[in-house]
């Protein structure tokens, strides 16, 4: 694997990224070709890839290798494109700290604890797994109740299976197809429950992971309390009502040795926070310029580290877009200035990137509050578009064109997306 | 093997005691169930030094929380362990909490407590900016503290054992006999012989009297909920705050921990022995009582909660004595303030011992301290620079949330960790946001390379509380 | 005599619920759908359903102790348990690249599994 020798290791970088997943590695390939010279990764695994290196499972790469790939496949070939762009990576390295100067403080055991100088940095840092103290299950404290991705790990990558019987909470993309690995390695898996009163991973991951091991999924029900001494030994689960608070008199017992929590997912945004960079409250990652630059200047960010994506490929493609960014800014190049700022609104929770330009084309993600179909998305006054269906599950990607925007000179864009009836009226 | 003193119980009072008989020429023995020491009431509780003003004049918990409390500072000099002297806060509502705060005002002038003083709303606005306007007087007691009670007791029994102690952990204790020249405990793991038993087993205190026929102090059971915050919070109170009691309930607090967490609680409801079970009402009724005294706390900041239970004597009170068995002493019904007593309750029960009969030979090779463990994010960027060219483990981090490096978690692993709360509770690995996401897997494989043993072998805490099946390999084979 | 089977379309998130009815073996309709991709599904389904298999192998000498690997093709949705048995019982040795095959036709599918990551040398 690649590792820079200390001697090797700069004083100085164009651009730093913090982080080698997938975020990470398709920024630095961004910063070369816009520019930057010297461009560093710093991953605090053995090997970049990051969580691709657990996902064993096919579902990577439709878009941008226009093939489908398992997710080491994926960071596989991403590796050898970033290696292609004679990018130095140090791996088992941490960043302690990014100060409002860009110097980075690096903590390795290869290189000591030091500290580089950066004409931009990237944050890639991606996300972290919610779990069962953020949702406050109630009961005991075992052995046996893990996060899904912690449980992926354990399998797929260090050769242990976590249970036999095992309960999952959460019908999330993770959930799901840990049900059918630990079907496939022997495990028994004895229901997924779900608080929503819809699954809320692809359906495609329903049939293949749930129905095809008759894996019961329950719906509109949650664990309420967790039992057990030292391991797991049951679970208490119960349907809930409308507004999603457990109807307890309902409530069933279920043996199992283990719980694993498939919740959701966080920006990971401890330095970002500690930077002083602007966070939005509702994707909890930094606010981002249509470049991805935070509020601070030549500091940008990308991946689950701004919002959580469901593919890997939008990652890929609004890194590569961020570490553009990044390489430009640290070559002393600025592109305009953004003059439109994108307003969530109505069934809209966000929209990234929270600004972009009326001269450029930009892609732009959005994440919706509730399922609808059909439907149309609108751009304040000026633009429209049939869709025909959004889910709160699957982000919904938009192109937005100069032509688009024609006749809108800047300000506040709300985004909305309306029903289709409502729309033709 | 026989023993001066067999202490049955390695709680912060069961190690406290052993360590102060490590002072003299004593063979002493301290038997624990569990597999580290402190895994009880000890590890689970508020963590807080009282003031010395709080407990009941008359009681054994009054005579013993302001000399304990006093005694802490020199623990804390000899011992590493998060100590922090912040002071506390009772806070008054209304007229008769306000009567509350001049009771407790006199009680603790009484004793001598050094530095208490009424603040009034604009005082206590400038102090504690995020507590509630609605605070009419604060009682402040400076001597108040927080202590990380695992800490404490790690520390005090690896001073121990490096001062003769032997230390019997995984040793499940099923029956003491009385015999003319002392005692025969007999444990899961083998039979021991001692001149003197002290009985501070806590939650099976009173099981343990009648082992051998002493008095039991009527134990019952007083479950505590917990709630910890999100670091991001750090800051926001400065000082523990106390609510007066009402008739029902002595009130939810607000903590600052040593390490900057904020917790809130402690609920208190009757329960079992072994029940360690957080329930939606106490959560309910710790974020009411929390929000009562500092609005800005939400229930979206939790990160991790947990219960403790504390034995409770029939008269509310601290069993300690001698009993009608000659040389068995019970140190039982240990509630709070049993953590800020435990340091007079030690001398207390030595002095107890020599009354029955047990001789006191100064051992001149006492140590009184151990070296204190590397906090690598303590420290600043220069020495810890120093320290990972001095050992390249220190530049590999194991738990990002709390930035605890691989160097830590050996090092832990070296002074007796031997779990994965082990490892937790002395380094702090896993205790922050993402509760072992990311460090859980690096853990149970220094422990495994370490220990030398399958990671299918590293359990949470022993017993039963495996992480894993065997190998993928094993199970398929 | 006509027959309804029932499936949930995997081609996109709307998640039709299909309908096809047959007479014997014949497919007379296919309903639910919204658009070409779950007609097409539904056919396949009913007639052969298959499956890409992805799980993980033993290897020795490679910084990990699992290699990730995966059916080059779908295979018949029954044979997957067998498939992952025999995946079970195989030990290799690092160094592994990306594409070599681990286990070939694998229960007679005529299907090949392929390591999905290369593994060098520890």
């Amino acid at each position: 694997m690649p590792d820079l020798q200390p001697w090797q290791l700069e004083r100085r970088y164009d651009v730093v990224v913090v982080g080698g997943g997938p975020a990470g590695l398709a920024a630095a390939v961004g910063a070369r070709e816009q520019g930057a010279e010297r461009v560093l990764i710093v991953d605090r695994e053995s090997e970049p890839g990051g969580i691709l290196q657990q996902c064993i499972h096919h579902g990577f790469g439709l878009h941008h290798f226009k093939e489908e790939l398992t997710g080491p496949a994926y960071a596989q070939r991403y590796l050898e494109r970033v290696l292609e762009h004679d990018v130095d990576i140090v791996t088992d390295a941490y960043v302690l700290d990014v100060d409002p100067t860009r110097r980075v403080s690096l903590l390795s055991g290869r290189h000591g604890r030091t500290e580089v100088d950066a004409g931009a940095v990237v944050l890639a840092m991606g996300a972290r797994e919610r779990t069962r103290e953020a949702i406050r299950i109630p009961g005991t404290r075992p052995a046996g109740v893990m996060t899904a991705g912690f449980a992926q790990k354990l399998v797929n990558m260090a050769g242990y299976l976590p249970g036999r019987r095992v309960a999952i909470l959460g019908s999330g993309d993770i959930g799901l197809i840990m049900a059918r690995r630990l079907m496939l390695e022997g495990a028994e898996v004895v229901g997924v429950f779900e608080l929503m009163p819809h699954a809320n991973g692809l359906t495609r991951n329903v049939v293949q992971c749930l129905h095809d091991f008759d894996i019961p999924l329950h719906l509109s029900t949650t664990v309420v309390r967790i039992h057990g001494h030292d391991r797991v030994d049951k679970v208490s689960v119960a349907p809930v009502d409308e507004a999603l608070r457990p109807r307890m008199a309902e409530a069933w017992e279920v043996p199992c040795d283990t719980l694993l929590v498939s919740i959701g997912l966080i920006p990971d945004n401890e330095l970002a926070r500690a930077l002083g960079v602007r966070l939005d409250p509702v994707t909890t990652g930094p606010v981002v310029t249509s470049t991805m630059e935070t509020s601070r200047d030549g500091v940008f960010a990308c991946g689950n580290t701004v919002h959580i994506h469901d593919l890997v490929d939008w990652v890929s493609q609004e890194s590569q877009l961020a570490g553009g960014g990044a390489g430009a800014f640290a070559s002393g190049r600025r592109s305009s200035a953004d003059n439109v700022r994108l307003v969530p609104g109505r069934n809209v929770r966000s929209c990234v990137p929270h600004t972009i330009t009326t001269d450029r084309e930009h892609t732009v993600f959005l994440r919706v509050t509730k399922s609808l179909a059909p439907c149309s998305l609108r751009l304040g006054e000026v633009y429209e578009r049939p869709l025909r269906y959004v889910v709160p599950g699957e982000m919904v990607t938009l192109k937005v064109r100069p032509r688009f925007l024609q006749g809108f000179h800047g300000g506040n864009l709300h985004v909305d997306v309306v029903p289709r009836e409502e729309a033709a009226a | 093997m026989r023993f001066d003193v067999a202490i049955v119980g390695a709680g912060v009072v069961g190690c406290a005691i052993a360590r102060e008989l490590t002072r003299y020429r004593l063979h002493v023995a301290l038997i624990d169930r569990e597999c580290e020491v402190g895994l009880g009431t000890s590890k689970a509780n508020s963590g807080i030094i009282h003031g010395g003003h709080r407990a009941h004049e008359g009681s054994y918990k009054g005579a013993t929380e302001w000399r304990g409390n006093q005694l802490w500072d020199e623990l804390a000099q000899d011992l590493p362990f998060g100590y922090s002297r912040i002071g506390d806060l009772t806070v008054a509502f209304d007229d008769g909490d306000i009567e509350h705060l001049h009771m407790l005002l006199d009680q603790g002038r009484r004793r001598g407590v050094s530095g208490l003083e009424l603040w009034e709303p604009e005082r206590l606005q400038r102090e504690e900016p995020n507590l509630s306007h609605d605070v009419k007087q604060a009682l402040h007691a400076p001597t108040s503290g927080v202590v990380n009670p695992y800490e404490a007791c790690f520390a005090l029994a690896e001073n121990a054992v490096r001062n003769g102690l032997t230390l019997l952990l995984e040793h499940t204790v099923s029956a003491i006999e009385r015999r003319d020249d002392g005692f025969t405990v007999t444990t899961d793991r083998g039979v021991l012989d001692a001149r003197f038993v002290v009985n501070a087993a806590g939650v099976h205190g009173d099981a343990v009297a009648r082992m051998v026929g002493a008095e039991e102090a009527g134990l019952r059971f007083r479950k505590g909920e917990e709630y910890l915050l999100d670091k991001r919070l750090v800051g926001f109170v400065t000082r523990v705050v106390f609510p007066c009691p009402s008739p029902t309930s002595k009130g939810i607090l607000v903590i600052p921990t040593y390490d900057g967490t904020l917790m809130v609680g402690p609920t208190a409801t009757w329960s079992e022995a072994t029940d360690l079970t957080t329930s939606a009402e106490g959560a309910r009724a710790v974020f009411e009582g929390a929000q009562r005294l500092a609005p800005g706390i939400s229930e979206g900041d939790c990160i991790a909660e947990f219960a403790g239970v504390r034995a409770v004597a029939a008269d509310e009170d601290f069993a300690i004595g001698t009993t009608r068995v000659p040389g068995f002493v019970n140190v039982i019904g240990i509630q709070s303030p049993g953590l800020t007593a435990a340091p007079a309750i030690a001398l207390d029960v030595v002095e107890l011992l020599q009354g029955e009969g047990l001789g006191l030979e100064h051992d001149d090779g006492f140590v009184p301290g151990i070296d204190a463990p590397i906090r690598f994010a303590q420290l600043d960027a220069e020495e810890q620079a120093r320290v990972v060219r001095g050992d390249p483990r220190f530049g590999r981090i194991a738990c990002r949330c709390e930035i605890v490096t691989e160097g830590e978690v050996l090092h832990a692993i070296e002074r007796g960790a031997r779990t994965m709360d082990g490892i937790k509770f002395r380094t702090r690995a896993g205790m922050g946001r993402c509760q072992g996401g990311f460090c859980a897997w690096r853990c149970m494989r220094l422990l495994a390379e370490t220990l030398d043993v399958e990671v299918s072998d590293v359990t949470k805490r022993g017993g039963a509380s495996w992480i894993t099946l065997p190998r993928l390999e094993v199970e398929h084979a | 005599m006509t027959e309804t089977s029932h499936y949930l379309c995997i081609g996109c998130p709307l998640g039709c619920r299909l309908e096809v009815e047959t007479e014997g073996d014949e497919i007379i309709e296919v309903r639910g759908q919204s658009c070409k991709r779950g007609d097409t599904f539904a056919r396949q389904e009913h007639v052969d359903p298959r499956r890409f298999v992805t799980t993980t192998v033993a290897i020795e000498g490679a910084p990990w102790p699992r290699l990730p690997v995966a059916t080059a093709e779908a295979i018949p949705k029954h044979l997957m348990r067998e498939v992952c048995a025999t995946l079970h019982t195989l030990r290799l040795e690092a160094p592994v690249e990306l594409g070599d095959v681990v286990l070939r036709d694998a229960h007679g599918t005529g299907v090949d599994v392929v390591a999905t990551r290369s593994l060098g040398r520890r």
